[in-house]
C-alpha cells in the first residue's frame, strides 16, 4: 500500500490533482446556479428597492443557497490564490505569509457576509 | 560524434521587461486575464461584502447604498465608485465566460489550437461587449 500518510504526506507541489480540479469546477458549477437563481428573482419583479431586494434574501431556502454559495466562494477563491502565491513567490517564508493573509482575509469575509445573511 | 553535438543553449531567469514583450495569442489573454480577473475580485471582496451589507441592513442603509453610485462614499466622488464596479463586473463577467470556457473544453475535449483561438475570441467578445451593456446601463446611458 502506498504510504503518503503522517510524516511522508506530501504536502508541497502543484500537482494535488483530482481533488482541486473537481473542486473548482463544482464550486465553479454552484456558484453559476446560485448567479441565475438571483438574476431571476432580480431581473422579474419590478422595480428594485429595499423591500424587494430585501425579500429576495429573507426565504429560509434562499438563505441557505447564499450560505452554501458562501462557502463554496471561500474554497474556490483559496484554490485559485493559492495557485498564484504558488506560481510567482518562491521565497517559503513569504508564500506562508501570503497564504496566512490569504486565508484570513477568506475567512474575515466569509463570516461577515454570513453575518449580514443572518441579521435578516 | 561527440564533438559534433555542441551544447544546446539553455534560456534561464527570462526578465520580467522581456515576458511583457512577448505576443500572446487570443487563448493566452484569456488565460491570463481568467487569472487577473480572479485577484482582482478576491482583493475587492470586503467592498463586495460591504456593498451587499449595506444594501440589506435596513431601509437607510440602502439609501446609503444608493447614494454610494450617486454623491459617493467619504471622499470618493459617485463615478469613482461606478468604476470600481464596472470592474467588478468585468472581472466577474470575463471570470465567468472563460471559466464556462475551461468547462467546455473539458467536456468536449476540443483542446485544439484552432478551437482554442476561436473559443478564445468568443469568450472574449462576449465579455467585453455585456460589460460594455451594463456599464451603460451603471453610467444611465440606456
Amino acid at each position: 500500500m502506498q504510504q503518503n500518510y503522517g510524516s511522508k504526506r506530501i504536502v508541497v507541489g502543484a500537482h494535488y490533482g483530482m481533488r482541486d480540479w473537481l473542486s473548482q469546477r463544482v464550486t465553479a458549477g454552484l456558484m453559476a446556479l446560485f448567479t441565475i437563481v438571483l438574476l431571476v428573482q432580480v431581473l422579474f419583479g419590478g422595480p428594485l428597492g429595499y423591500d424587494r431586494w430585501a425579500a429576495v434574501f429573507s426565504a429560509q431556502w434562499m438563505k441557505v443557497l447564499t450560505f452554501v454559495v458562501i462557502v463554496a466562494l471561500g474554497w474556490h477563491a483559496w484554490v485559485g490564490v493559492r495557485d498564484i502565491w504558488m506560481d510567482y513567490v518562491k521565497p517559503v517564508a513569504v508564500r506562508l505569509l501570503l497564504q496566512v493573509f490569504t486565508i484570513v482575509w477568506l475567512v474575515g469575509c466569509t463570516g461577515w457576509s454570513v453575518q449580514v445573511l443572518w441579521r435578516l | 560524434m561527440a564533438e559534433a553535438l555542441k551544447p544546446r543553449p539553455t534560456y534561464r531567469n527570462i526578465h520580467i521587461t522581456q515576458i511583457l514583450q512577448y505576443r500572446l495569442p487570443p487563448a493566452g489573454i484569456v488565460s491570463i486575464l481568467h487569472r487577473v480577473s480572479g485577484a482582482v475580485m478576491f482583493l475587492l471582496l470586503p467592498f463586495i461584502v460591504w456593498l451587499l451589507d449595506v444594501s440589506l441592513s435596513s431601509e437607510i442603509s440602502y439609501e446609503q447604498f444608493t447614494a454610494a453610485f450617486g454623491v459617493g462614499i467619504g471622499f470618493v466622488p459617485g463615478w469613482m465608485v461606478k468604476l470600481l464596479v464596472l470592474g467588478l463586473i468585468w472581472a466577474y463577467l470575463h471570470h465567468f465566460i472563460s471559466g464556462v470556457r475551461h468547462l467546455w473544453m473539458d467536456m468536449t475535449h476540443s483542446v485544439t489550437k484552432e478551437q482554442g483561438h476561436s473559443s478564445a475570441i468568443v469568450t472574449l467578445a462576449s465579455s467585453l461587449a455585456l460589460t460594455v451593456v451594463l456599464g451603460a446601463k451603471l453610467f444611465g446611458l440606456i
